[in-house]
């Protein structure tokens, strides 16, 4: 909540953990972890862990909630009680009840839920810790999840976040970052069409800033498609 | 079915059921002090969209990083009165999302200067609570629901604070404002960009991307709903935005 003025973010046209501007943090991605789910992921953005586990398509009940016509998606994004500085109070917060449309909403265009009337997909994702960047790093292992569980897709989807520390564009905000930059903006795209299924901003950024940082998200999401394959085919290569 | 099929074969001719061009807004109408109870009100109605928003004073204790300035809390409820589908209950998704877009526009273009709100470093300082009531839904309800928010903190008044306790009724000063975000949503539906949706027109929507704009045209805030965009898209509601935002800026 709030910000801390004046904090030096950039020093010497560096990162406080060292990073440059557009750089990531070291990335990691592993697909089937939860063996009880049809699909599950893990991946970690520097110190941010979050695992998705994708149940169904299963049939939705109660009735009252089923379309006749698709499958319904639900999602539910949920932070471990220990993820963070001070204990998440366990319950679903407003921040939390949010977060879960949004990222059910960036993954949803790359299914085909005409297919699959009055079922449910269930998207269950648990942030184990919390270090900035957390919706992102959900959705690519939601992307990674939703492939396990065989669930036919248009596309991988890419999520990275991107924003404005001392005036100068940066991917991938740590919670430092996260918490003090100027700007922040989450973007989730599909990897080949490159539509973007999530966009939100908050801080202060210009038109021409947001266009810049757009393009820069697209480069660099690039290198997350090509680990979510490799993990993709890690996972049924072994 | 029907009436969606009959929207969307008029936009095919860049038409609309309410006769209205695209990027044309319904009627605004404002009131500002509606609720003498209240430290700020006002009321937006847009078209038949009617939107109430109330600022309360609180005395609170700051978050801890934060220690010498006042918390800001948003809150919004579809009360059942407002439309048949809504319900009593918790707040819906629909209306947590909507609370927390209108809070963004006004937290992340630090319109309020909550620094000045601080009475005791670390223990004292005041609440602002913003509480968004919707008694009539048709439509477009982040828009109307921002601008009565900003229309409320323009005209709301810091109560005295004596020996401890609030003071209803007697006010020191005015609510420090030095920022105003306009928030505006633009929607895509097959491939044409429209603003202000009613309730029938949002049934159709492929997708809309919600935008706070700042008098120096800075952005604050983006929430995007609905299907993917792509950066042509994203590129033209954002014109749009910074656009229909200098019109509605003038009811200020």
């Amino acid at each position: 909540m709030g910000k801390i003025k004046g904090i030096e973010l950039l020093k010497n046209g560096k990162r406080l953990d060292g990073r440059m501007p557009l750089e990531m943090r070291e990335i990691e991605m592993k697909v089937g972890v939860i063996p009880n789910a049809n699909g599950s992921a893990m991946v970690r953005f520097g110190k941010t862990i979050a695992v998705a586990a994708v149940y169904g398509p299963r049939l939705l009940l109660p009735k009252h909630l089923q379309e006749n016509d698709r499958a319904v998606v639900q999602c539910r994004y949920n932070m471990a009680p220990f993820s963070t500085d001070e204990r998440v109070k366990p319950g679903p917060t407003r921040r939390e009840i949010e977060i879960s449309k949004v990222i059910r909403q960036a993954v949803e265009p790359v299914l085909f839920l005409e297919n699959y009337p009055k079922t449910t997909i269930d998207i269950f994702i648990e942030i184990l810790q919390a270090d900035g960047s957390t919706r992102v790093t959900s959705i690519n292992a939601t992307s990674l999840a939703l492939a396990d569980a065989g669930v036919p897709m248009k596309d991988l989807v890419v999520a990275l976040s991107g924003g404005k520390i001392n005036g100068t564009l940066i991917l991938d905000l740590n919670g430092l970052e996260d918490n003090n930059s100027e700007a922040d903006m989450p973007v989730a795209f599909t990897a080949n069409k490159k539509e973007i299924t999530l966009l939100q901003m908050d801080g202060e950024l210009t038109k021409e800033e947001i266009k810049k940082l757009l393009k820069e998200i697209f480069t660099a999401g690039e290198k997350i498609y090509q680990m979510q394959i490799k993990a993709l085919k890690d996972r049924y290569s072994e | 079915m029907l009436r969606a099929d009959y929207i969307l074969k008029l936009l095919e001719k860049n038409e609309r059921i309410d006769g209205r061009k695209l990027d044309e807004f319904r009627k605004i109408e404002i009131e500002r002090n509606i609720i003498e109870k209240a430290e700020g009100s006002a009321r937006v109605r847009i078209g038949k969209t009617d939107v109430i928003a109330g600022i309360k004073m609180e005395i609170e204790t700051p978050f801890p990083d934060t220690p010498n300035e006042g918390v800001l809390k948003t809150h919004a409820e579809f009360a059942p009165i407002a439309h048949p589908d809504f319900l009593p209950g918790p707040p819906s998704e629909d209306a947590t999302e909507l609370a927390r877009v209108v809070d963004r526009g006004i937290r992340e273009s630090n319109s309020i200067e909550l620094e000045k709100l601080c009475i005791l470093e670390g223990q004292k300082v005041w609440g602002v609570f913003i509480d968004i009531h919707i008694i009539n839904h048709d439509g477009n309800l982040i828009d109307a629901s921002s601008l009565a928010a900003l229309l409320a903190l323009m005209n709301t008044k810091i109560p005295k604070y004596e020996n401890d306790k609030i003071v209803r009724g007697e006010y020191v000063a005015k609510l420090p404002i030095s920022h105003y975000p306009i928030n505006v949503t633009v929607s895509k539906i097959m491939n044409k960009y429209l603003v202000d949706l009613n309730r029938e027109e949002e049934d159709v929507v492929d997708a809309w991307l919600s935008i706070a704009v700042r008098e120096d045209n800075y952005l604050c805030s983006m929430q995007k709903g609905g299907k993917g965009l792509n950066i042509k898209d994203v590129d033209e509601m954002i014109d749009l935005a910074i656009k229909k935002s200098k019109e509605l800026r003038k009811l200020l």
